[in-house]
């Protein structure tokens, strides 16, 4: 288990610019930027929406790669490495964001920023379950996730 | 230019992730560890990023379109149903495990880290998976949700 020091200030400046995005992507192309859905309906959702769709998810890996590049990734990286618990993580992350219509970006970022009910109730359940599960696996069961 | 715009937004979105640290796991674990020794930074991505959205959330309200011309698709469903809260169970406990949601799990493919390829991968067949399942992806989609 790898220690994280308390940074608030990048904290803070991050959240800012994916605020922006969101704001950005939600007045220029009038669309939600909630990473799961954009992900989902990149599958199977209306054939015309998929370039913008590709394009934004292309996006992030680019962005954090010159991020991570231009900085020296002062933050740090660190996962688990057991392919049980990244198969299971995965796939529970997958199936429950498609289920529950959102992730943080969905959810926890956009929805909440328009005050939606559902939102803020699918937020308070997700984190609580999972504080919930590190609890278990750090404290009661003494994992190293 | 939809495309181009929707790309900028990914870049400065991904861009965000990285500089909040919220694309390194244990960063995401140590903000959900609260008995243990807790980093509050998470909430502050959250508040920054609450902060500018809701903003521009508003500004959406004085007009009838985005600024490409199209209808904005603003879900507007109200009510608890148990696939939010079963959907939304599942999705924390995945979280919980690896300290991965969709958003920081995509920018990371930048690593090309084995583990994030792994989880990526069953994320991707928990998502076609679960369309394919419900077979919604058959169906037409007219309101897109989140």
């Amino acid at each position: 288990m790898m220690e994280t020091t308390f940074t608030p200030w990048a904290g803070l400046f991050g959240g800012l610019l994916i605020g922006l995005a969101s704001a950005g992507l939600l007045l220029a192309n009038g669309k939600i930027a909630g990473i799961s859905g954009i992900l989902g309906r990149s599958f199977f959702g209306a054939t015309g929406d998929l370039g913008w769709r590709v394009a934004f998810l292309v996006g992030l890996p680019l962005g954090a790669f010159v991020a991570v590049h231009a900085s020296g990734d002062p933050l740090g990286f660190a996962i688990a490495s057991n392919p049980a618990l990244l198969i299971t993580g995965g796939l529970l992350v997958g199936i429950g964001t498609q289920l529950g219509n959102g992730c943080t970006s969905g959810h926890g970022v956009c929805g909440m920023a328009r005050a939606s009910r559902r939102s803020l109730v699918a937020t308070l359940t997700f984190m609580g379950a999972a504080g919930l599960t590190v609890f278990v696996v750090r404290h009661l069961l003494g994992g190293a996730a | 230019m939809r495309t181009a715009l929707a790309l900028v937004c990914g870049l400065v979105f991904g861009t965000g992730l990285a500089v909040s640290g919220m694309t390194n796991p244990a960063k995401v674990l140590a903000f959900l560890d609260v008995a243990g020794r807790w980093d509050p930074t998470l909430a502050f991505v959250m508040g920054g990023a609450l902060l500018v959205s809701a903003a521009g959330y508003r500004l959406t309200r004085r007009r009838e379109r985005a600024w490409l011309g199209d209808a904005f698709s603003i879900p507007s469903r109200q009510d608890l149903d148990p696939s939010l809260i079963g959907g939304a169970t599942l999705f924390g406990v995945g979280w919980g495990l690896v300290g991965l949601c969709p958003g920081p799990a995509l920018a990371n493919l930048a690593r090309g880290s084995f583990e994030i390829a792994l989880f990526v991968a069953a994320m991707m067949a928990g998502v076609v998976g679960y369309r394919l399942f419900t077979r919604e992806g058959t169906r037409p989609v007219a309101q897109p949700t989140h």
